[in-house]
């Protein structure tokens, strides 16, 4: 076949799924950023008022959008540390031969395969006050007198946005490190151990470093998820109390959705994606050195 | 040899099943304690202290669910929008993944890049556009809505897992297909989808997983409750009302509308796996 034939046919069999990228997600960012720079204002349809920077000038002044980068930046960071360290812990579990393994893993995954939304009903109901199973176990251990407002308080309601999170995305750190740690060679770890290297040695100085990059992947995709926390504080603490727990994404849909601010909105939704953007740019470039260095 | 040279791999290993066990009840105790909480009186949900083991065990719960018309409608709604989606997205993705499976190195690293990059965006950042064009479409409550969206946004991990695989698969194949006189989508159905036919099953659970639990889109474009998936249906009743909710029937919602996933994960745990860690891991 010609090359011209080849390239025709290569066109026809990329043109369907460009073409819905295009309608769902290359059309959408280009209004979103077009209503980021208008008033909008509803007349019957929508009125487009040219607004420039105005909008993004009102986010600096905004004390609720600080309030909710800080959120977000909190989230992010506590639960994604978290998850690091507890996925490279389960995965190094998981990793050694035993009885029953593979059903070990297949139940260790199931968190990461339920609903996010219906999962924080399920935590909302552990952390309630009143009725919740944790005031009891703590109770009986002694640990907390009389129940708890987890969900009342600014720094409990994020605490346990956080533990919500780690339970549901711990898996999938653990799955990226499983996967990494079986790339690495048999005989490099029995070298490290006739070196004589203690179980916490080795870790440190051979598979740790081994594991970076594959560290670093996980990272980057559950920093830019994190970042992106819609479900959970919508549902668990509709980002309260007094908006301690309002991540940009909630922030982005409040304005649209009841204060019907569409221009603001979008202008929080493209300054929150810029944000991440530069997140997630700094992180995967830190992974390609990484990665090169190693390979 | 004495005991004390085993003694420490065998307290290495019971701390090590301690650990696992500890993991494991992690992982299954917000799910259980959902399942425990469906199966109690109302009367024992509200006690404190707090009653661990429903007795008598009910299915009161369980039944009124089905008897208040939407739960059932809810479950319908998400299993035909889900299945649709898997379907359009796959099939996209397999005729995509086979054009850029066969580029030269350059333009198909380009390419994949460019799909990760699309696969980052916050989906907040569509969210109000794409209401605009439901609305304008008149498609607010029409499953199309939904279908058309999670197509679009899962194609990317479905490129990567497929041409993953369909690269796997030997050129000549292509050759020999070509000199049989078979046009590109004739290869595709007779020769490559056969053979990746693992891959395509691992991206249609994957694909179908996420759509199941989507939310944010869900809640925005159904507003009807016949209309509402199974996330929006449920999680909808949160909020200010989180003191009056009867917690026996949510719960009762919760573990059914969790039961599906539990199961795909525990049948397909080598696929679901092997999936993720192409996705992520590769390039």
């Amino acid at each position: 076949m010609s090359g011209a034939g080849l390239t025709r046919e290569r066109t026809l069999l990329l043109f369907p799924a460009l073409l819905l990228l295009a309608l769902v997600v290359a059309v959408p960012i280009l209004r979103v950023v077009q209503l980021g720079f208008h008033r909008v204002e509803l007349d019957g349809g929508i009125a487009l008022h040219w607004a420039g920077l105005e909008p993004y000038a009102r986010l600096w002044q905004d004390g609720r959008w600080w309030g909710a980068l800080r959120n977000t930046a909190v989230f992010t960071g506590a639960s994604v540390a978290l998850e690091l360290v507890l996925g490279v812990a389960v995965a190094l579990l998981l990793h050694e031969r035993f009885r029953g393994r593979g059903l070990a893993r297949a139940l260790v995954m199931v968190p990461w395969a339920l609903p996010t939304a219906i999962m924080a009903l399920a935590w909302a109901w552990i952390f309630n006050d009143a009725f919740g199973v944790l005031n009891d176990l703590l109770g009986r251990l002694g640990l907390v007198r009389g129940p708890v407002a987890w969900l009342g308080g600014p720094g409990t309601a994020m605490l346990a946005l956080v533990v919500a999170d780690v339970w549901k995305t711990t898996p999938f750190v653990a799955l990226i490190v499983l996967a990494g740690l079986q790339g690495i060679p048999e005989p490099v770890l029995e070298a490290a151990r006739v070196d004589g290297l203690s179980a916490a040695q080795r870790f440190r100085r051979v598979l740790l470093p081994l594991l970076g990059p594959s560290l670093l992947v996980a990272v980057a995709f559950r920093a830019v998820q994190a970042y992106g926390a819609f479900d959970l504080p919508y549902v668990m603490t509709g980002g309260g109390p007094g908006g301690a727990t309002e991540t940009v994404s909630l922030y982005a849909y409040r304005n649209y959705f009841r204060y019907l601010d569409f221009g603001y909105g979008s202008a929080v939704a493209v300054q929150g994606a810029l944000l991440a953007a530069l997140l997630a740019a700094a992180l995967m470039g830190l992974a390609g050195r990484r990665g090169r260095v190693r390979a | 040899m004495s005991g004390g040279a085993n003694a420490r791999p065998r307290a290495t290993g019971a701390l090590r099943a301690l650990a696992l066990a500890a993991v494991l009840a992690w992982s299954a105790a917000p799910a259980v304690w959902q399942a425990l909480t469906a199966l109690k009186p109302d009367a024992q949900i509200t006690r404190t202290p707090t009653v661990y083991l429903p007795s008598p065990p009910t299915w009161r719960h369980v039944q009124a669910l089905w008897d208040r018309k939407p739960f059932g409608r809810y479950l319908a709604n998400s299993a035909a929008i889900a299945a649709a989606a898997t379907l359009l997205c796959v099939s996209l993705a397999a005729l995509a993944a086979t054009a850029i499976a066969r580029l030269p190195g350059r333009g198909r690293e380009g390419t994949l890049l460019a799909l990760l990059v699309v696969s980052l965006f916050p989906p907040i950042l569509l969210l109000f556009p794409l209401y605009e064009g439901v609305r304008a479409l008149g498609w607010v409550n029409h499953p199309l809505a939904l279908v058309l969206p999670f197509a679009a946004l899962n194609l990317p991990l479905a490129v990567w897992v497929l041409e993953g695989a369909l690269r796997a698969l030997p050129a000549e194949l292509d050759e020999a297909g070509r000199l049989d006189g078979l046009s590109a989508l004739g290869r595709l159905r007779r020769v490559h989808l056969p053979l990746a036919l693992p891959a395509l099953a691992t991206t249609a659970i994957l694909v179908f997983i996420f759509c199941w639990n989507e939310f944010m889109l869900s809640l925005t474009f159904m507003t009807r409750d016949a209309a509402k998936t199974v996330t929006a249906g449920i999680a909808s009743v949160s909020g200010a009302s989180l003191h009056e909710i009867p917690w026996g029937q949510l719960s009762a919602a919760i573990v059914i509308a969790t039961l599906p996933l539990v199961a795909l994960v525990l049948l397909f745990e080598r696929r679901i796996v092997s999936g993720l860690t192409r996705g992520a891991l590769k390039g």
